[in-house]
């Protein structure tokens, strides 16, 4: 260390230790190292103050009366400040979709996997596509559902089908099921 | 540097001389754009387009101030903001009309200057680092004219900015996370429109400071002219000012024309209706389509539809992020000791029957809707587009045979006439 601070005049070498080690090659150090910390210590809040604010998060959670929804319905909740759909699937709907075989999906899951036990019929996705995050249609009675009769996303043609499971287009996985429970028999909490 | 016979700056009042010994500052300018640049002499209207878009990077600060003094980055009053602008403050409409239409200008002004840079082959040795920094500011510019665009807080400011920011999203691992990083939340809001607002005012004085690296880079080894042979005397140049500035200012005045034309006749051609429509989450525009000057990027982001190893959203984002950094290899892509595209003419084929064409159909593309037969035609589009760069340049370079180049500007200008030295003007 000692020949890269300063140049070695006598008075500095004969400064030096046994060691070659001068009491400025400490001092150095022990500045770029307080200052570094420092700077680290001073980024991290900068990046910080990007991530979702205390009032954004407290939004985070929504519940939703599915009661009175018929099947073949879906309503649309929001969820997050994203549209989530809550739809209930027609005995038609369920059965189109544990027929697919799972070989055939981009995005590998089962009916039963997307939907809570004993709800098979009730499904809950976000109502964002997964390719670039458009709201597909189909929730809304006359809208397109594409070729599978799920949804449909008019931004560049994803087909999702009745699970909700991509089939057709550039979107690379199933729309998204958020994490929820049921408080009660007809009330749902997402998030 | 500069040439040896560049005019020399002399301060002319006491005054002058008084500010050059502490302050040089009218010497910088002189030596810049002023008497002491010796400029070739056989510049084209090719060579305004520069000055031009930095006459508009000048004109969106100017009008950009000017706006966010009216405009307020806040999702509940950000649309009506816009109103306000258009209906009630003095002169607003002319204020946004001119910003809006400015970006527009701004980026016609910029894709001509760099696709002189193409045919010319400026990137070449010995201005590579003008080059590059050019393709900094381009990408300063794209992030600049994004953020921009959501302000106005409409259905394309919205989802423009959500499929935008769900491109980071594609990113393995750590793409979601990122995106609620970068949005501040779950889906733009507040968050995200006051962060766009910050970043969009502060980007343009960023784009300047790299202007001005462009700038003192070109003033290295001078401007490139349409023969691409190096200035070699004092009769193959002229001084920029008067010569250049009167050419430049001729030229600023024909834009000035159109860009009027577009701000009082047409001033919404060049945007889209949806976004006079306020921005609402739960609605997706039929048809989203980014600002027309993105749509060739927007073409090859969409040209990918089927996974292989990582998906097609990762392969479409990489490809559309490729399309540009692939312009920072040029200068070494392109391995021809000759410059202009006059005395290359299998480059030149290629150019005009290959590259042209191929950003032509991408620009189509990008605006269509994303269905067939636009995704085929985009995706051959795409892959020429790359090929284009990557394997016809380089072999192109190679095995071309170029035409004799004259061995000077002022013989090219004079037509060989190996008596004319002297200056002339002109």
């Amino acid at each position: 260390m000692a020949e890269t601070t300063g140049t070695a005049t006598p008075e500095t070498l004969a400064a030096a230790g046994d060691d070659g080690v001068r009491r400025r090659d400490f001092i150095n150090i022990a500045a770029v190292t307080a200052a570094g910390v420092g700077a680290v210590g001073v980024v991290l809040p900068l990046i910080s103050q990007m991530s979702p604010s205390a009032d954004v998060l407290a939004e985070s959670s929504t519940e939703v009366d599915v009661s009175a929804i018929e099947p073949g319905q879906t309503i649309k909740s929001i969820f997050r400040k994203q549209p989530l759909f809550v739809r209930r699937l027609t005995p038609l709907e369920i059965e189109a979709a544990q027929e697919v075989p799972l070989g055939e999906l981009r995005d590998a899951q089962t009916l039963d996997e997307r939907t809570k036990e004993g709800h098979l019929d009730l499904l809950v996705t976000m109502g964002v596509c997964t390719h670039l995050g458009c709201v597909p249609l189909g929730a809304v009675e006359g809208e397109n559902k594409g070729e599978y009769g799920g949804y449909f996303c008019p931004c560049h043609g994803s087909h999702y089908d009745t699970a909700g499971r991509i089939r057709k287009g550039p979107a690379p996985t199933n729309l998204l099921v958020p994490e929820y429970e049921f408080t009660s028999d007809t009330v749902i909490r997402v998030g | 540097m500069s040439f040896p016979w560049a005019k020399q700056y002399e301060p002319a009042t006491g005054l002058t001389r008084w500010l050059d010994e502490r302050l040089p500052l009218p010497r910088l300018v002189y030596n810049a754009v002023g008497a002491g640049y010796p400029v070739p002499r056989n510049l084209s209207y090719m060579w305004n387009f520069g000055v031009l878009a930095g006459f508009f990077l000048v004109a969106q600060i100017i009008t950009g101030v000017v706006l966010a003094m009216h405009y307020a980055a806040d999702a509940t009053v950000a649309f009506a903001k816009v109103e306000h602008i258009m209906r009630d403050v003095n002169w607003g409409w002319l204020m946004r009309y001119a910003h809006a239409n400015g970006a527009s200008f701004f980026f016609i002004v910029v894709y001509i200057h760099i696709f002189r840079g193409f045919f010319y082959s400026s990137y070449k040795a010995p201005r590579e680092m003008i080059w590059l920094i050019g393709v900094v500011i381009f990408l300063l510019m794209m992030a600049t004219a994004f953020m921009g665009y959501v302000l106005p807080w409409g259905q394309m400011s919205f989802w423009g900015a959500k499929v935008i920011t769900g491109l980071f999203s594609a990113i393995p691992l750590v793409g979601e996370s990122l995106q609620v990083w970068l949005l501040g939340g779950f889906a733009p809001d507040d968050a995200a429109l006051n962060r766009f607002f910050s970043l969009h005012y502060l980007l343009p004085f960023v784009i300047a400071g790299a202007v001005i690296l462009h700038i003192w880079a070109l003033h290295i080894p001078g401007s490139s002219n349409p023969i691409g042979v190096e200035v070699k005397q004092e009769s193959d140049t002229v001084p920029f000012h008067p010569y250049y500035t009167a050419k430049d200012g001729f030229g600023l005045g024909v834009v000035l024309i159109f860009f009027s034309l577009m701000v009082f006749f047409l001033p919404n051609a060049l945007g889209h209706p949806d976004n006079y429509i306020e921005a609402n989450p739960l609605a997706t525009p039929a048809h989203i389509v980014p600002e027309w000057y993105f749509f060739p990027f927007y073409a090859i982001l969409r040209a990918f539809t089927v996974d292989f190893i990582i998906s097609a959203k990762l392969w479409g984002v990489l490809a559309m992020f490729a399309a540009i950094l692939i312009w920072f290899l040029l200068p070494w892509l392109d391995r021809s000791p000759v410059r202009s595209g006059h005395y290359r003419p299998l480059f030149r084929k290629f150019f005009w029957f290959g590259l042209i064409p191929c950003m032509i159909v991408l620009f189509i593309c990008g605006g269509a809707p994303a269905e067939e037969p636009y995704v085929m035609i985009s995706q051959i589009a795409t892959a020429y587009y790359f090929l284009h760069f990557l394997v016809i340049l380089p072999i192109v370079s190679a095995i071309e045979r170029p035409e004799p180049l004259p061995n000077s500007i002022t013989e090219a200008v004079l037509d060989k006439d190996t008596n004319a030295t002297a200056p002339i003007a002109g």
